[in-house]
């Protein structure tokens, strides 16, 4: 091999940047998104009506048993077709994630909501509060609160889980990396250094969890 | 809402054989890799529970950094990279001459992604075990390896048998990251149906029912596992 050359790197910074942030800006939307369908998604499973769990079931289950390549590549076909119009690569690929990190986050919602003991439901409802403020007041609080540290575990395995939009060429930061490798001929140093920034981004929130561990703990 | 319904293309000749020969690398890939997550992330789980400070280290350094890159930049290092950074002979045997070049890499890289975690589910099976077993059986006179040989691993990886099963079948599913590197597994196959058919919506789908057959079978044949090494006297789910 021809020794590393760092300057492709620092000549490509500001390309590979721009990646990095839409990289950031997806996963932060995808986590917005994906939070507010999946409580829904949690609380249709949960609910009393048979027809609405199902439903809810079976969807979760569906998304869970296909690669994420797959549901992207399902959204980039379905997505223009439904609207009948072309929405661009971004919001397709926005809305997979979504649709996927829903369901996702509806079994650690899921799991959260039955961590919160039944008497306390029962509490509320015999100081005559309705579901809704149930929910709201007693319930989501505190499973939220169990629930931190597997949210942001999952908000970590969604941003390297981003990378996968290298498959229908959104330039997320992966991309943007591949791009340079290709054009300057410097897959060695493109590719490593692409896996020392998502290590260095990853292994920071892997300790966040940890330190939030402790804290839900005590 | 214009679409062309055409079901029956996915019958036809190639789209069929494309269809099953894309079922059959999925399946030889996930299976391959899940062996080699298995026996190294066993290795290192083991490996991160032992008192040398040494192991466990190095042990946590691997899961740590398997862990927190991306499984796609990782199959990229392994297939553009490496061959660069090896020795110039080696590298030019994994280029030219490696049997199966995609194929291999695919094994290698998902394997020992897979392995790192493999490697936290074995870990937490060690170490849910109470420690008094472990103390009780030194006593008992046996030798650290004997512990490990006849008192934490087989109770530990009954323990981990549900884990596990989820992982088996995260390998299937991350396969197709393969693609990225031209191996034709099944989501590359309907793929490419898509494009010579148009015929997106039936390519999908014969792709998604497949995925979930292979789920159902994997759930199915895991469950005869669990209950097969099931410990007596303790439910499957309490443990």
């Amino acid at each position: 091999m021809s020794g590393f050359d760092f300057s492709v790197i620092v000549s490509a910074l500001p390309f590979l940047w721009e990646g990095l942030q839409l990289s950031f800006l997806l996963t932060i939307l995808a986590i917005i998104g994906g939070l507010g369908f999946g409580v829904l998604l949690a609380l249709a499973r949960m609910s009393g009506f048979r027809l609405l769990s199902l439903v809810a079931a079976t969807y979760v289950n569906l998304i869970r048993s296909v690669p994420l390549i797959l549901v992207i590549f399902w959204f980039y076909f379905l997505v223009p077709l439904v609207l009948g119009r072309p929405v661009g690569g971004f919001y397709s690929a926005l809305i997979a994630f979504v649709m996927f990190e829903a369901a996702y986050y509806s079994e650690i919602m899921r799991a959260g909501i039955k961590s919160v003991a039944k008497g306390q439901v029962q509490a509320g409802k015999s100081t005559g509060l309705g579901y809704w403020r149930i929910q709201r007041h007693i319930v989501l609080p505190q499973a939220f609160r169990n629930m931190i540290p597997v949210l942001v575990t999952q908000a970590i395995i969604l941003f390297q889980d981003t990378s996968l939009v290298f498959v229908v060429s959104l330039r997320d930061f992966m991309t943007a990396s591949s791009i340079v490798a290709r054009t300057e001929g410097r897959l060695v140093e493109m590719y490593l250094f692409a896996a020392v920034v998502y290590f260095v981004i990853c292994f920071a929130g892997s300790l966040t969890v940890r330190r939030l561990q402790s804290k839900v703990a005590t | 809402m214009n679409y062309n319904w055409n079901w029956a293309v996915l019958f036809q000749d190639p789209y069929l054989g494309w269809l099953i020969s894309g079922l059959g690398w999925t399946v030889s890939v996930s299976l391959c890799a899940w062996v080699v997550a298995f026996v190294i992330g066993a290795l290192i789980g083991v490996g991160r529970t032992v008192n040398n400070r040494l192991i466990s280290g190095l042990c946590t350094a691997y899961v740590e950094l398997f862990r927190n890159v991306p499984l796609l930049v990782q199959l990229f290092v392994w297939y553009f990279a490496i061959p660069e950074m090896v020795p110039d002979g080696v590298g030019h045997w994994m280029k030219r001459e490696m049997p199966m070049p995609e194929f291999t890499t695919t094994v290698i890289a998902l394997g020992l992604y897979t392995a790192s975690r493999v490697a936290e589910q074995v870990r937490a099976g060690i170490d849910s075990i109470p420690k008094g077993l472990k103390a009780a059986a030194k006593a008992n006179g046996l030798s650290g390896t004997q512990v490990y040989r006849y008192i934490l691993l087989p109770i530990s990886f009954r323990i981990i048998v549900p884990p596990l099963t989820s992982e088996f079948l995260t390998v299937f599913k991350n396969s197709s990251l393969a693609l990225t590197i031209g191996l034709l597994e099944l989501t590359a196959q309907s793929q490419q149906i898509a494009d010579y058919t148009y015929n997106s919506f039936e390519a999908f789908t014969a792709a998604t029912v497949i995925y979930i057959f292979i789920a159902l079978v994997v759930t199915g044949l895991m469950q005869i596992v669990e209950t097969r090494t099931a410990i007596p006297g303790q439910s499957g789910k309490g443990a």
